[in-house]
């Protein structure tokens, strides 16, 4: 496969998927703003944190957290790389770069995708005040594409590429999500067991779409276990473990290489993330420090992803 | 004859539209002059209709109703992102692609003296591009003047003594047509670079069938889907001799062409890879690509893209676009080119008016397909001519593409003229001038109704190890009314085309 189009493929899966991180964790704030006690605007503040932009946010608008603001800038802001409507387009534009490599099926998705948050931004004021069925929708449309991937594209190296553009911005974004909402729900350790906001926790969870998968697995809510879930997990798909380690097949299937082998440097640090991983327990995370847990986890991540780029998309001539 | 049917906005001309067209267009529609009427391809509403079964299909159908299928038409095209983009206009310029659910019709009998025509003159072209940067018997007899072709821009000094794979320079040929109301069909111009257009013939027909499912009915019409296939033999066939199972590409300028919805369309309907110049370089006398598993050898690339953006060490030293040392590789045989870089030189406008000469010289045949009366400015009685009739004739500019600096005499002001008048004196070389021809209608949905408007024709032609021409081809319509501007950069739209049987 061309080292371009590895490139995009890769990169147009990327911002499928933060648009639908980005409307996911939107939905949750909003819902969960509604009928609480905090302070209305204080709600909103995380998801910029969540998303890395607060330096840009601040530079444009200050302290101005407010709902208009901040869900104008996460949704529809054209300057904000990471807005919904940036990353569609983005996807879109990649897709469009390469459009023969994709099949038809999956070309109209993204298309059909594109085209709609295009029509929305035409009502962006009336989105903004109640977003959720707009979500909703965005939240879909990244179903669908994800569904159509896996129905009608060959399971060969564009596949792969996709796959593994898909898990490592996962894995970044439930990281980000974790480190940023349990540090406002438990901000000092020795509050565990005190009476907890169950509204918040839930949310947290749904935020990543787990809710349901963990009353499941573990039923009560406890914060460690809301750790657990999200960091360690063995099948949930959205958890770090489990992205890491379809990530590290990915890799594995690009290059043939042995499982417990590695041929070139993004699979050694896939393979070593993985292992520790697959070895780590949640009470030395949480005994050690979660958020330097996580802050470790998400600059590896990055070196992985520049790895990736340069042995695979950028290699020398 | 209309100025801007000649250039090529649809298709990868990489010029931008010139301004000089672009106030001829708002200027408003060009009316044909009174009295005289068009060629109408179908006569649906009259008695003697050309085509009973296309008028019975229509008839049936309540205007209201045909609104609603042209709306779902393009709703289609929206949804499958099937578009073009136009220069001058930044980012968003990907505009959806304009259909019109009225097909136009050509007889099975005429199409074949058409097909006929095409052939000869495709044939006789590429052998007088072996003879002009070969042995120049054509030239060293006076035929035709050495001194037209030394003084065209498209003549590549580069490309002297070049032997492409099978003789072919022309492997994908775009031949504008149109029919003047003398009923006669006329060969605008030949488009022997990148013409392009051919991806939309295969969607219209697609878009045909599901949307008017019922107008098929009973029609026998050539099939034209197999199209890709057929061009991907055309390149494989003339692969370097010593390549068994050789590698396609499509060369791309990229995603701000205006024709790169038809790159990816041509590049996935074949399954070959489509290609920037940035993921090509040259080694050890080849070209190869860059893959995710190291460098794959190519052997054939379709290149859409201009000569002078193929090779900086070759064509242009300033440009940082193309591939470093691939005329090299080329010339030794390593690779092929789709088309042979050089060839625009026979479809420069002044070479036009030597085409029949031409057929004849190579073939001994007249030429079955006319050419439109052309009159070089560079001979001296055409001159005196031009200037005592320019206002009813149209002057365009030889080694100009993109329709640059075209005039319009019928259109033109009197100052216009005389502007036009001092160009042509200045550099008679520079310019021919033609007739002003009336192009043939077809019925069109036009705010519900169908009304005429007019069309020309552009099929596509194959020269592999034997030449196929696409029955049919793409026909553009000019949408506003009376005008006879077919670009879909300026309003033109276009129509599915039927070689039909009976």
């Amino acid at each position: 496969m061309i080292c371009r189009v590895a490139d995009s493929i890769y990169w147009l899966s990327r911002y499928i998927e933060r648009a639908e991180n980005i409307a996911r964790f939107i939905d949750v704030s909003q819902m969960s703003s509604l009928g609480g006690r905090a302070i209305r605007d204080a709600q909103w503040a995380p998801l910029i944190y969540a998303s890395g932009d607060e330096a840009a946010f601040r530079e444009r608008f200050g302290d101005d957290f407010s709902q208009q603001r901040v869900l104008h800038f996460a949704i529809f802001d054209e300057q904000n790389p990471n807005s919904i409507f940036s990353c569609v387009r983005s996807a879109r534009e990649n897709a469009r770069s390469i459009r023969g490599e994709l099949s038809t099926a999956l070309w109209e998705a993204i298309n059909r995708f594109y085209l709609r948050v295009t029509e929305a931004r035409v009502a962006a004021g009336t989105i903004v005040e109640n977003p959720h069925r707009f979500l909703e929708r965005v939240k879909r449309s990244s179903h669908t594409i994800v569904g159509v991937v896996v129905a009608t594209m060959s399971h060969g190296e564009a596949w792969n590429f996709a796959m593994l553009g898909r898990v490592l911005e996962r894995a970044d974004k439930t990281s980000r999500i974790l480190d940023v909402k349990y540090f406002t729900l438990l901000p000092d350790l020795s509050l565990v067991g005190s009476t907890l906001d169950i509204v918040q926790w839930s949310a947290l969870l749904e935020s990543t779409s787990a809710l349901h998968m963990y009353r499941k697995r573990f039923g009560k809510i406890e914060p460690k276990q809301v750790a657990e879930f999200l960091v360690l997990d063995r099948d949930f798909p959205r958890s770090m473990r489990f992205c890491v380690s379809l990530g590290e097949e990915c890799l594995r299937a690009l290059t043939g290489t042995a499982p417990g082998m590695f041929s070139n440097s993004a699979e050694q640090q896939m393979g070593m993330l993985n292992s520790r991983m697959n070895y780590a327990n949640i009470d030395d995370i949480v005994n050690n420090g979660l958020h330097e847990f996580v802050d470790s986890f998400q600059q590896q991540i990055n070196e992985i992803g520049g790895e990736v780029s340069k042995i695979f998309f950028q290699p020398e001539a | 004859m209309e100025s801007t049917q000649t250039q090529s906005q649809i298709q990868g001309a990489q010029t931008p539209i010139p301004s000089q067209v672009q106030s001829q267009v708002a200027g408003g529609p060009v009316q044909v002059a009174c009295g005289v009427v068009a060629y109408d391809e179908l006569r649906l509403v009259e008695s003697e209709t050309r085509h009973p079964l296309l008028a019975r299909s229509f008839g049936a159908i309540p205007d209201e109703e045909l609104s609603k299928r042209q709306k779902a038409a393009e709703e289609e095209l929206r949804e499958r992102g099937v578009t073009f983009a136009v220069y001058g206009h930044g980012d968003g310029a990907e505009k959806v692609w304009p259909f019109d659910i009225v097909p136009r019709p050509i007889l099975r009998d005429e199409w074949n003296r058409i097909e006929a025509g095409l052939k000869q003159r495709i044939r006789a072209l590429n052998l007088f591009l072996d003879d002009v940067y070969g042995p120049k018997h054509i030239l060293n007899d006076g035929t035709v003047p050495r001194e037209l072709i030394m003084s065209a821009d498209s003549y590549r000094p580069q490309c002297e003594g070049l032997k492409p794979p099978g003789g072919v320079w022309t492997h994908i040929v775009g031949t504008d047509l149109v029919r003047h109301n003398d009923g006669e069909v006329y060969v605008l111009e030949d488009n022997l670079r990148c013409p392009s257009g051919v991806s939309y013939v295969i969607e219209n027909r697609e878009l045909m069938k599901r949307v008017l499912p019922e107008v098929f009915q009973g029609a026998s019409i050539a099939a034209i889907e197999d199209y890709p296939e057929r061009l991907l033999s055309t390149l494989t066939q003339t692969a370097p001799a010593d390549v068994a199972a050789p590698k396609v590409v499509l060369l791309t300028p990229g995603v701000f062409n205006s024709a790169y919805f038809e790159h990816t369309f041509l590049a996935q309907h074949m399954g070959i890879d489509l290609v920037l110049a940035t993921d090509l370089v040259v080694k050890d006398g080849r070209v190869w690509v860059k893959t995710t598993q190291g460098p794959e050898r190519v052997d054939v690339i379709y290149r859409r893209i201009d000569d002078d953006f193929l090779d900086p060490e070759c064509f242009r030293p300033d440009s940082v676009l193309g591939v470093p040392g691939l005329m090299e590789v080329y010339r030794n045989g390593g690779v092929t080119l789709a088309n042979a870089p050089g060839a625009g030189i026979a479809d420069d406008k002044a070479v036009y008016a030597y085409v029949p000469k031409i057929i004849k010289y190579y073939l001994e045949e007249d030429a079955i397909l006319a050419n439109v009366p052309t009159y070089l400015c560079g001979e001296g009685d055409q001159l005196d001519y031009v200037l005592a009739h320019l206002p009813e004739l149209v002057v365009k500019p030889t080694n100009a593409s993109g329709g640059y600096g075209i005039t319009l005499g019928p259109r033109a002001s009197k100052a216009e003229l005389a502007k036009c008048a001092e160009s042509i004196r200045s550099d008679p070389r520079n310019y021919v001038a033609q007739p002003f021809l009336t192009l043939s209608t077809v019925p069109t949905v036009v705010n519900g109704h169908l009304a005429p408007r007019h069309v020309d024709l552009r099929p596509f032609i194959l020269y592999g190890s034997d030449i196929f021409v696409l029955p049919g081809g793409l026909t553009r319509v000019a949408l506003v009314e009376g005008s006879m501007i077919v670009n879909s950069s300026q309003g033109g739209g276009s129509k599915d085309t039927w070689v039909i049987d009976g």
